[in-house]
């Protein structure tokens, strides 16, 4: 089992009804690494990132996220699923930031950022504030504790958002298009906090429009189309010299 | 840019002629219907002072307040346990509280409080444990003796709420089913369990779409108390007004007693509404959309 590997997914299949949103993904993404997945709207890298957290519960591959399998163990080659405790407990290591926040509304930002730690991690809850301070000021928003997300821009609650996934000290990040539903002046007040992210070394898999940030910031990119992987590798390579018709043309679209 | 100049516009308000009429009109109806009410025998106001607040009335107003109370706090914890169920991963939880909305919203909350009025000549006792097994007269169970005098008030009270939990099920479920979606996969992608996400988030923001109509099931169960007659107990507010009125041989100035609590209870009901709903509206004050 190496441990170099943060995720590893082999021939990931998954389906609603007829209807195969993913077929047959096999990815990897290295510990620190920051992976980008592009592609048009319903060529399923959405689905396949609420995999990695098993919000989605995959029809058939193999699926781990730092040596273990998400969603069941495995013992004497036989896969048994888990008990819902278990499988919060492994969601728990694997941050997730969605497109629409989600953000609590009847919580302050504070409360939020705490959530996690006050009632999954049980800490105790002075030490918790402090520590959620702490996140809110890495995030630039130490000045916001006491607001609740009603009274914020959707650039502050995204980073809300981030600083509340960032409490359980995830191993790994996962990026549903954090951007998507921002105003354009807002994009990059929460792309910096990601970048930031990065380059403090957390693994990241972006699902994201921001051709710029997967540019800059990614070690690899992905494009998905229809369910399968087209074309992967470095960003620059990818975007710039694109090996597949589909590629090229879904990045001439958006560029 | 031009210089603003800020004059605040001067101008003749419009006339509502027909509003003030309409006003008028109905004031000096209503003024007219309370004289002419004063003066009318039959509402008997004598009796109505004297026994608006006799100590048997009092009392009487405290027996229904008190199963409006009682009746639902069960009726609310029961239903929010009911709706919790109905969207449980549980199958087995989902079909139980399925059942039980069919049977007590599906039938008169007048034919079931006659139902537990005669639970004793039903049941003798009820048993808890493994039936038809036992070792010698050891039984694998402990058995509840029915007796014929349970308390009526206490089979009143569990008519009631049950009957009640079954509308406070479906209230509650239309407040969970307010809530979006993105919360209950932002709380379990925080490991959050099943349950710790219902209790500290969904609920929570489903109180403020609850309340209202929970003021609402609350102002009508004070009402509804006045059919416990069917039991039959007989000490609540309607059943001791009509009791009294035998003994005048007039019903009017007692029903007008009775009306006069019932209408006190409920307006103390409307002002703690009010309260309990901006207390649940945190996040929600007028000030949404503005950006800080």
């Amino acid at each position: 089992m190496s441990n170099e590997l943060m995720v590893q997914a082999t021939e990931i299949h998954k389906s609603y009804g007829s209807n195969e949103v993913l077929k047959g993904i096999t990815l990897e993404v290295k510990r620190g690494e920051v992976m980008c997945l592009i592609g048009p709207s319903g060529s399923g890298k959405s689905t396949f990132l609420r995999c990695i957290n098993h919000l989605e519960k995959i029809d058939s591959g193999r699926l781990s996220v730092d040596g273990v399998i998400i969603g069941y163990r495995e013992q004497h080659g036989k896969l048994y699923e888990l008990k819902p405790s278990e499988a919060a407990k492994q969601r728990s290591g694997i941050g997730m930031v969605f497109q629409k926040f989600n953000l609590f509304p009847h919580m302050t930002a504070l409360d939020n950022v705490i959530s996690g730690m006050v009632r999954v991690q049980k800490i105790d809850k002075d030490v918790a504030v402090a520590e959620g301070k702490a996140l809110l000021e890495r995030v630039g928003l130490a000045d916001k504790a006491d607001h609740y997300p009603a009274h914020l821009s959707g650039g502050q609650q995204q980073r809300v958002a981030i600083a509340r996934s960032l409490a359980m000290k995830p191993k790994l990040m996962l990026f549903d298009e954090p951007t998507s539903a921002l105003d354009p002046e807002l994009v990059g007040e929460v792309l910096d906090v990601m970048k930031g992210l990065a380059q403090s070394g957390m693994t990241m898999v972006v699902v994201t429009h921001e051709m710029g940030f997967a540019r800059e910031v990614a070690d690899s990119l992905v494009f998905m189309d229809n369910g399968v992987v087209v074309e992967a590798g470095v960003p620059a390579e990818v975007l710039g010299k694109p090996q597949h018709e589909r590629t090229k043309s879904f990045l001439s679209k958006v560029i | 840019m031009a210089q603003s100049t800020k004059t605040s516009i001067k101008a003749v308000p419009l006339r509502h002629p027909l509003r003030w009429a309409a006003a008028l009109y109905l004031v000096l109806v209503a003024a007219a219907f309370v004289v002419d009410a004063s003066h009318r025998s039959a509402y008997d106001w004598k009796s109505f002072n004297k026994y608006v607040f006799d100590a048997r009335v009092f009392k009487a107003a405290g027996v229904t307040l008190s199963l409006t109370v009682v009746s639902m706090l069960i009726a609310i914890i029961l239903g929010i346990t009911l709706a919790v169920m109905r969207r449980s991963p549980n199958p087995v939880f989902r079909t139980v509280a399925w059942i039980f909305i069919w049977v007590f919203r599906g039938t008169p909350v007048y034919v079931q409080l006659v139902f537990w009025g005669l639970l004793s000549t039903i049941y003798h006792s009820f048993f808890i444990g493994i039936p038809d097994i036992h070792f010698g007269h050891i039984y694998l169970g402990v058995h509840f003796p029915i007796s014929q005098t349970a308390s009526l008030y206490w089979l009143a009270i569990i008519g009631l709420s049950l009957n009640e939990a079954a509308y406070m099920a479906e209230i509650v479920r239309a407040g969970l089913l307010s809530v979006d979606n993105g919360q209950e996969e932002a709380a379990k992608s925080l490991g959050m369990s099943w349950w710790t996400t219902m209790r500290f988030i969904v609920i929570p923001q489903a109180m403020r779409i609850i309340i209202p109509p929970t003021g609402n099931e609350i102002v009508s169960m004070l009402k509804t108390t006045s059919l416990v007659t069917a039991v039959p107990l007989v000490t609540d507010l309607y059943a001791r007004t009509r009791n009294i009125s035998d003994e005048i041989y007039n019903p009017i100035p007692l029903l007008m007693v009775a009306s006069a609590w019932y209408l006190f209870f409920s307006t103390i009901l409307m002002f703690v509404q009010y309260f309990v709903e901006k207390r649940f509206a945190k996040g929600h004050s007028p000030l949404i959309g503005v950006q800080a």
